[in-house]
């Protein structure tokens, strides 16, 4: 499966259009995490744990946008864009959404 | 009567707050010099490659193909940063230590986007987008802390 952020594959043509497909997913943080965080709040900087999480969360998002492109019989995904968004006090909800199509190699 | 009591207390706190306020801007601000001097470093490191937020393949490259690239981190202020801000939000204006706090994190979200990009091989990358979100407001939001979520993506492109 292709996934790209510009509305056209590079080195491919766009066959067919396939309709919207989107993948979310919300996470809830983790308590010792936060705590940790809390901490490393005090000197400021990256909170590692929370981009790992983050990272992870995102992921299942694309792979679930993935998987319903695939159920379209669609071959690629053009124009991905991303959201995140806090839904409640520590939780955020990650959502990806893009048009799935299907793509065929440049004649060249 | 009460105040001679409690006198020791509120020194106590006192005491407290401001020396979490002075760890905050010691440590704080170490870090942040060492985190600009590395974003330097890479930066000059990746100079070279072609990055760009239009959608165009550049003139001159034909791709053969072309895949996502993330780059991400959620980057908090410093205690220190924080209770200025805090106190600076009341008058309005630019919250300049903040916006160090979103430079760093714009940076370093971007650069590990090209990392990811030269690691695969990729001769550019386009289409460039920045999301920045705000994801404070855990466990304990009455401290109004802040964290920033920073993602920059794009599509690589390959020979």
């Amino acid at each position: 499966m292709i996934v790209v952020n510009t509305e056209y594959v590079p080195g491919y043509d766009v066959v067919e259009l396939k309709g919207l497909v989107q993948g979310n997913t919300i996470r809830a943080k983790h308590l010792g995490r936060d705590i940790g965080a809390s901490l490393k709040n005090l000197v400021g900087g990256e909170l590692t744990a929370y981009t790992e999480l983050l990272t992870e969360s995102r992921r299942q998002a694309l792979e679930r946008m993935m998987q319903q492109a695939q159920q379209l019989g669609a071959n690629a995904v053009v124009n991905v864009r991303f959201t995140t968004s806090s839904v409640a006090a520590g939780a955020a909800e990650l959502y990806s959404y893009g048009t799935a199509v299907v793509v065929a190699p440049k004649a060249p | 009567m009460d105040l001679f009591f409690d006198f020791p207390i509120i020194i106590t706190g006192l005491v407290l707050a401001v020396a979490l306020l002075f760890v905050g801007f010691i440590v704080g601000g170490i870090r942040e010099r060492h985190h600009l001097a590395d974003i330097e470093r890479r930066d000059h490191l990746h100079a070279g490659f072609p990055v760009y937020d239009i959608a165009l393949t550049p003139p001159g490259m034909q791709p053969s193909r072309g895949e996502l690239v993330l780059g991400h981190v959620v980057i908090a202020s410093d205690h220190f940063k924080e209770f200025v801000a805090r106190w600076k939000s009341r008058f309005g204006g630019e919250l300049k230590s903040f916006v160090s706090m979103v430079e760093r994190g714009k940076a370093e979200a971007r650069l590990r986007m090209i990392e990811s990009a030269r690691q695969q091989g990729a001769m550019a990358v386009i289409n460039v987008r920045f999301e920045t979100s705000e994801i404070g407001g855990g466990v304990d939001t009455r401290a109004g802390r802040s964290m920033s979520e920073v993602l920059c993506y794009g599509t690589a492109i390959f020979e």
